[in-house]
């Protein structure tokens, strides 16, 4: 019996380290190439400010104090940090209304990409990535074009009567927010089709013998069975959303910053290393404990049906 | 009910569908119908032309910018998608393990901070080795693209192989084939979708990178976004349409007769 | 599979053909976007038997900050007067003495003792120009010679104002448009500097730098602006003008520098002479659209340049230009935080 066991933790005692074999050459490329450098951040959120960029190498806690708190420039007093708040919270509103605009578009394109035959399949995965082949800055411009004052949707609108001055798009948020749909949709689709490609029609078949409505199938049998899918694809969109930089500044004209704008601002011309840096954690923090929350639920309640 | 019940039938679903694509080519549409302006901005129509695609042709840099984009893409997506899929063998159908926490935080590490800061850590990182090495090739930006790509790539992959179970694969074990023979009969087949959309994903987020590539990039290696980034604060011609256009249709093309050989050989 | 082994085969080739070039007879530029005339760079390349190669960067502080770190593989870079003193001072550029070269007779005397590069020691000027004010004036006939125009913007212009986002042009003007002078460390002016700053903002449409196709297609009818963009925007749009604010506008000069970790220190000291011809001088201009500070270049100049009231300035405002200066770090650290506070 006991040498039994012992072959069995032998057994998985290999297993383990076959498992980080497997993932050494991602985890070293990520460890080198992205998260390692990302120390020298950690460490610049406490130094000084140089004067026209860069680091003194002496430590101050300013950067951390303005994440929170806001100095008036002119009498020095102490304020709750708004702008910041301002800021993060326009992210994550536009990420969060991103991923649900993607999700609704998305699933049932997903959705119809999954149930065309098997040999046509491939073809309409290539045609949902063809117009990504053509760089963000350039996709994100074409964008632009269409809804500026001049351009297609307000000149369709007027011709049809509906609307008699041009609606004011580009330059507000909601052309953020359809830039940013625009150009995460690949993001969504491409998880949910992958783990819809292998759904079983015949759980469906078995559901409607049981007269379950189209509905009551959509959310009691496919939802679920493709549901890493849509968790991998919510991912993938809600946090590159939160850090987009180039939708912003395009379609939003500067004006109204999201995070990354920010924190450009700081390495930019602001010339406040600390702070971009404090500011870059205080983002990763976030989105971290937002991943995390998100995984145990979605995980514990995939875990309960399989149980 | 006039038409057969069908059970992949969901309602609206095929319109949405439409649109979505609809939506995706509308823009496509407009760059490339652009790119036959001539007019000198892409914001006026000046009537149709050909000029801008004779003038991209002779512009070397932008011409070469495009070419190293889809050179690091290409190279990076590769590396990113076959690590992930290693990674996401590791990670996925076991019980959980010590360090899989920790493995699953790594792999997704990269998407959580926004471009710019690991764009300056990088900068100050990379100029490090290279002012150490004297190498100062395309290496860094395909070691920069990848490690970004990675979780792209992951995720799909990871998604793919939760909704597999190990039956075939044990199947194939208790019929004696070696691991290697089951892993490329057995699960890379059921895989394989999930592979392509990583791989996808990957190329399309290398081809998308602006700020980290404008931190780490070396003399002579600007890609298509960084020279355009630098082009907007003088006005962006429709010469970039039109190597756009040229680039899309090349891609096209490569893309269909790929896809009608391996419907062949299938 | 074979199209594994293909595909394998593939990514080798990638990978080796991304090596290193050849370190002989080249020359890296590291310049502005869309800067740097292919056809003057033709004609260097031809006469020295050079291969050139450009890289773009969008920013004072990109440049900067990736020349500050090392190891960037370029020969020359081309920063802005304000940001010259940072580089001299921070050890990152070669003492080239530019003021030996043979080519530095042609240097326009206003341009040949320049405060940030006293004598000439480091650089040479590639371009100068204004930054003033541009209406379309079918959109507002009002008078337009004023920062007015931006921080106390009229009624047919409210929200379809553009203001380029360069930190120390804004407050450069801001600190005009309220009485101040430059690189004041006058607190109450600041504060005013700020308030007006702020009061203005809503009455913007955006903080963007494409101007010439914003400018062209109708989305902005009024924006601060360079002279040289201003040219472009007439030359395509004759409603279009160019003023010069009364109460002071900004001069500006972008100026060649060889890096101190130059690999082709040679090659680039001859671009730094070749470029100070003035027949090459105007060749770059023809490009880049701005005036180039080469005494005689004006008879090379393309037509459309040469009165053009963008590039030579009228003799009645000349007066109140003034050349923009770096200021003070605790200046320049009460600007970072006005602009934080104006961007948020």
């Amino acid at each position: 019996m006991a040498s039994a066991e012992e072959i069995a933790r032998a057994a998985d005692r290999k297993d383990i380290r076959d498992r980080w074999l497997l993932s050494a050459p991602a985890l070293i490329i990520i460890l080198v190439a992205a998260t390692g450098p990302l120390l020298i951040v950690l460490v610049y959120s406490f130094l000084t400010s140089a004067a026209y960029g860069g680091v003194e190498w002496k430590f101050s806690p300013e950067a951390w104090v303005s994440v929170f708190l806001e100095r008036d420039i002119f009498d020095d007093t102490l304020s709750l940090a708004d702008a910041n708040i301002t800021i993060f919270w326009r992210s994550i509103k536009l990420a969060l209304m991103t991923t649900v605009v993607t999700l609704a578009l998305g699933f049932p394109t997903a959705y119809f990409m999954a149930t065309r035959s098997e040999k046509t399949r491939d073809l309409w995965l290539f045609l949902i990535t063809i117009p990504f082949w053509t760089n963000l800055l350039i996709r994100t411009f074409a964008v632009l074009q269409i809804i500026r004052n001049e351009g297609i949707i307000n000149t369709l609108l007027m011709k049809a009567g509906i609307i008699s001055a041009p609606i004011q798009i580009l330059f507000t948020d909601t052309a953020i927010l359809i830039g940013m749909a625009y150009v995460y949709l690949p993001l969504m689709v491409l998880p949910i089709y992958a783990s819809m490609e292998k759904l079983d029609f015949r759980l469906v078949e078995a559901g409607y013998d049981l007269y379950a409505s189209r509905w009551q199938v959509l959310r009691r049998i496919i939802l679920p069975l493709v549901k890493p899918g849509v968790i991998a694809g919510s991912i993938l969109v809600f946090i590159p959303a939160i850090g987009a930089y180039v939708t912003p500044s395009i379609l939003g004209g500067g004006k109204n910053m999201m995070i990354s704008n920010f924190i450009e601002l700081q390495f930019g011309q602001a010339h406040n290393w600390p702070l971009g840096s404090a500011l870059a954690i205080t983002v990763m923090v976030i989105v971290m404990i937002a991943l995390l929350v998100y995984v145990r639920n979605t995980g514990a309640a995939s875990g309960e049906r399989r149980g | 009910m006039a038409k057969p019940f069908s059970i992949r039938h969901q309602p609206g679903f095929t319109a949405i569908a439409a649109l979505c694509f609809f939506a995706l080519y509308l823009p496509i549409l407009v760059l490339v119908v652009y790119a036959f302006n001539a007019a000198s901005s892409t914001a006026e129509w000046g009537g149709l032309s050909l000029k801008w695609f004779q003038s991209a042709a002779q512009n070397t840099q932008v011409i070469d910018a495009t070419v190293r984009s889809f050179q690091i893409a290409a190279t990076a997506a590769v590396i990113a998608t076959i690590a992930a899929t290693m990674a996401a063998l590791a990670t996925t159908r076991t019980p959980p393990y010590p360090g899989l926490t920790f493995k699953y935080a790594a792999i997704n590490q990269p998407l959580m901070v926004p471009e710019i800061v690991t764009a300056v850590a990088l900068l100050i990182f990379f100029s490090r080795i290279k002012i150490f090495t004297g190498y100062s090739g395309l290496g860094y930006l395909i070691a920069a693209h990848t490690a970004f790509c990675i979780p792209f790539a992951y995720l799909p992959i990871r998604a793919r192989l939760e909704n597999m179970d190990l039956t075939l694969e044990r199947a194939a074990a208790d019929l004696y084939a070696t691991p290697w023979r089951a892993f490329r009969r057995v699960t890379l087949p059921l895989l394989w979708p999930g592979i392509l959309a990583g791989l996808m994903l990957a190329f399309v987020i290398s081809l998308d990178d602006v700020v980290i590539t404008e931190f780490v990039k070396s003399g002579g290696q600007d890609t298509l976004p960084t020279y355009m980034l630098g082009q907007i604060r003088r006005g962006i011609t429709p010469e970039i349409n039109a190597i756009s256009t040229a680039f899309l249709l090349l891609s096209v093309a490569i893309v269909t007769l790929f896809f009608f050989v391996s419907r062949k050989r299938d | 599979m074979n199209w594994k082994t293909k595909a394998g085969a593939l990514c080798v080739a990638l990978m080796a053909s991304t090596g290193l070039a050849r370190a002989e007879g080249v020359l890296n530029i590291y310049n502005w976007g869309n800067y740097t005339s292919p056809d003057v760079i033709k004609k260097f390349e031809e006469k020295y038997n050079i291969k050139v190669t450009i890289t773009d960067y969008d920013s004072n502080d990109t440049a900067l900050a990736k020349v500050r770190q090392g190891g960037t593989g370029f020969d020359i870079a081309v920063p802005s007067q304000t940001f010259v003193p940072i580089w001299i001072k921070e050890g990152l550029v070669l003492e080239t003495d530019p003021s030996k070269m043979e080519n530095f007779k042609n240097v326009a005397p206003e341009w040949a003792n320049p405060d940030f590069d006293p004598g000439r020691k480091y650089t040479v000027p590639w371009a100068w120009g204004t930054i003033g004010i541009v209406v379309n004036t079918d959109a507002y006939k009002g008078p337009s010679d004023t920062w007015g125009i931006i921080f106390n913007t009229p009624d047919e212009l409210k929200g379809k104002t553009n203001v380029v986002p360069e930190m120390n042009d804004v407050l450069f003007a801001a600190t005009k448009y309220v009485g101040g002078e430059q690189c004041t460390d006058d607190k109450a002016v600041l504060k005013k500097v700020r308030d007006t700053l702020v009061a203005a903002k809503p009455n913007w449409i955006a903080m963007e730098y494409n101007t010439i196709e914003k400018m062209g297609a109708g989305d902005f009818k009024a924006t601060s602006d360079w002279n040289g963009s201003a040219l472009r925007q007439r030359l395509a749009h004759p409603e279009i003008h160019f003023f010069y604010p009364k109460e002071g506008y900004g001069i500006w000069s972008d100026n060649v520098v060889v890096l101190k970790e130059a690999k082709n220190v040679e090659n680039a000291k001859l671009f730094q002479n070749f470029i100070m011809d003035p027949e090459v001088a105007a060749g770059l201009s023809a490009f880049h659209r701005y005036a180039n500070g080469i005494a005689g270049s004006d008879k090379y100049m393309p037509a459309d340049m040469k009165d053009a009231p963008e590039v030579v300035i009228p003799a009645d405002v000349r007066s109140k230009g003034e050349l923009q200066r770096l200021c003070s770090p605790e200046v320049q650290d009460i600007y970072s935080k006005i602009w934080t506070e104006l961007q948020k």
